[in-house]
């Protein structure tokens, strides 16, 4: 399978043929061989419905997942380091240190009985090895770069006096205290409300850039992921099924699962009229069909569709979509181009 | 307008939170909502979590009694002129959570059935036609109408809610954040079933929900909520186009662009939402408003007409209809 290059030689992310199984009977087929690379200082934004996948990839970065009911198997490799063979105090130096992880929900990431500033201090060091007071000077210059007001006060709040929005920038803080050099977003503001959602993207965006971190922001909304991310990846049934940059995907979508998402989202829709939606639901992950997984909800699905390896339209500089009909479209529109 | 179907006038509700005596705390949930609906259309309810949009659409279906106010249907007050029992058959809701607001040992069938029978309807007329509902919306009735709740998909399940509510012909339909809970593709079928009923019916919906996008989608006219008091209400094109709330204004500019070229560079609002618990006097949107002068932080203002239909509840428009 081509892998979702970057222009960058030296990814600070790379993942080759990552699947992720859950024991069960029959298995749960969470992610099925997904490839990608992230350069240094890159958002990716990876959009997929809930039960794609989309969590389990990121939290294969941080293996956060059970060891014991997980097979994972291929290659995740972050700032050069085989995250999959990481053990003992390897593996918690590179937890917030190399890579770090905000979530959906920060009332239940925050520990309830320890105040903000001692969360943030704790994680300090541990990793930096600083003293008390000094790591509490770092909670407070962190509380300030995420533009928490009257800042000094909030050190010393618990997370439940503090507001949705607010709590939401602490654990930012708490994420970003050790500079790691990889954050990780799981649907950080899915559950805020629509004018502190903006404000928390516009943040982590102005972080990114000061801070030249690579990001990895997982979302279900396209409205979000075009606001924060560089490059897109569509997500599907466990796989990657389409992917380019940001302006590309919306744009130009190749993948009949992605136009449809689109469509869904009311992207050129005339109000009141009839919407363009995919019918059906995504397959249960634990009996997946063969070849294409979104075949049996697809308008153009042919016989070609339940073979694989599927064939795969590449249009160059790490745009692909992995649809026969796309496949073949973009070969006749190559031929035309040619003669 | 001819005799509004449904219409709340001057609906109040204030919650119990905590205290003693004098010190006893409300919650200001909603504080004074009128509005009217005409048949056949289709308003929008929009506002953040805490705007008391949930609270109305509960006391407009009467689940909540108001501690003042009234509820109108075809002009008679509900309770005294028109019994809640025949309202109820009349005004139906669905609700955000497909899954609690099913009986998990109900089958689809009989959750469907049930409401008739208590109306009287035999269990065999009721049967078939829960039977011929499911169809409609969707779930054919040999294969989903033996299923319980939890044999059903997040969208499935509200297809059923649907056929509930139904189940009643009614000529009202609340819906309470009905598809945002479902994934992106899944709400679009939805949406399409809910668009297409409403033309086979004639129905009349309250669409309550926070998507600004699937509002304006739906909606023939939108009301825009702000800690329990209506800050705005227009026709849906007017109203996205110009609006006169500062806080519309800044809903909007706070949904995100499809555009990765016209990104959003400035978010429109700082902070969050007050609490509703001691709302802040006067306009209880000027502790967040970039355009706040005088008059906000002491008198509460009124709404203003801005449009043939369209009013907003901000002395900016005073100002201006003075000007004009």
């Amino acid at each position: 399978m081509t892998p979702f290059r970057s222009p960058n030689d030296t990814p600070l992310v790379r993942v080759r043929d990552l699947s992720v199984r859950f024991a069960g009977t029959p298995p749960v087929h969470a992610v099925n061989s997904v490839s990608f690379d992230l350069a240094p200082g890159e958002v990716l934004g990876i959009l997929g419905e809930s039960g794609s996948g989309k969590s389990v990839t990121l939290k294969t970065l941080l293996r956060l997942l059970p060891e014991r009911k997980t097979r994972i198997t291929g290659q995740v490799e972050v700032d050069g380091q085989d995250v999959l063979a990481l053990q003992g105090r390897a593996l918690a130096d590179h937890r917030g240190g190399v890579a770090s992880m905000i979530f959906q929900d920060p009332s239940l990431a925050l520990d309830p009985v320890y105040t903000i500033g001692q969360q943030i201090a704790e994680t300090v060091i541990r990793h930096d090895g600083l003293s008390k007071s000094d790591a509490m000077a770092r909670a407070l210059e962190m509380l300030e770069i995420v533009r928490i007001p009257s800042a000094k006060r909030r050190l010393a709040n618990y997370p439940h006096e503090m507001s949705g929005g607010m709590r939401q920038r602490a654990m930012i803080a708490l994420a970003l205290a050790c500079r790691p050099k990889l954050l990780l977003a799981d649907e950080p503001t899915t559950a805020l409300d629509a004018t502190v959602q903006i404000q928390i993207l516009l943040l982590l965006r102005d972080l990114q850039k000061e801070l030249g971190m690579g990001v990895i922001f997982v979302t279900h909304d396209i409205g979000v992921a075009v606001e924060v991310s560089d490059r897109l990846a569509v997500m599907y049934a466990g796989s990657f099924v389409e992917t380019g940059s940001v302006k590309d995907v919306i744009r130009d979508a190749r993948h009949p699962y992605s136009k449809g998402l689109l469509a869904a989202n009311l992207v050129g829709a005339a109000p009141g009229t009839r919407l363009d939606a995919v019918p059906g639901a995504p397959p249960p992950l634990n009996a997946l069909p063969e070849g294409c997984s979104f075949a049996p909800r697809c308008a153009h699905a042919e016989t070609a569709c339940s073979m694989s390896p599927l064939p795969i339209w590449n249009g160059g500089n790490g745009r692909w979509a992995r649809c026969v009909q796309a496949s073949c479209l973009g070969a006749l529109a190559d031929a035309e181009s040619t003669s | 307008m001819s005799t509004p179907i449904l219409s709340a006038h001057n609906l109040v509700k204030h919650f119990k939170a905590g205290g003693f005596g004098a010190a006893r705390k409300f919650v200001r949930a909603v504080n004074d909502v009128s509005f009217e609906l005409a048949s056949g259309e289709t308003l929008g309810v929009v506002g953040e979590s805490g705007c008391g949009k949930s609270t109305m659409a509960r006391l407009l279906v009467q689940l909540l009694t108001p501690d003042s106010g009234e509820v109108h249907y075809q002009g008679k007050v509900v309770g005294r002129e028109l019994p809640l029992k025949a309202f109820r058959s009349k005004v139906q809701m669905v609700f955000q959570d497909s899954f609690a607001s099913l009986n998990p040992r109900m089958t689809m069938i009989d959750a469907v059935a049930f409401g008739p029978t208590v109306h009287g309807m035999s269990r065999s007329d009721a049967t078939r036609k829960a039977q011929d509902l499911l169809d409609r919306v969707g779930l054919d009735p040999s294969r989903f109408g033996g299923r319980y709740a939890h044999e059903l998909s997040g969208g499935q399940r509200q297809r059923v809610n649907i056929a509930r509510a139904l189940a009643f012909d009614p000529q009202v339909i609340v819906l309470d954040e009905a598809v945002s809970a479902l994934d992106k593709s899944v709400e679009a079928q939805v949406l399409n079933l809910l668009m297409d009923l409403r033309r086979e019916r004639g129905l009349t919906y309250v669409f309550i929900s926070h998507d600004l996008n699937v509002v304006r989608h739906i909606s023939d006219r939108v009301m825009v909520m702000y800690l329990g008091e209506v800050a705005e209400i227009g026709p849906v094109e007017s109203l996205y186009s110009a609006p006169c709330h500062p806080y519309t204004q800044a809903l909007l500019a706070a949904m995100p662009s499809l555009d990765p070229d016209r990104r959003t560079m400035e978010a429109p609002l700082a902070g969050d939402p007050p609490n509703p618990i001691d709302p802040p006097q006067g306009c209880r949107f000027h502790t967040r408003c970039s355009r706040v002068f005088a008059p906000c932080s002491a008198q509460a203002p009124a709404q203003h007409k801005v449009g043939k239909t369209h009013f907003a509840a901000c002395h900016l428009n005073s100002a201006k209809e003075h000007v004009a």
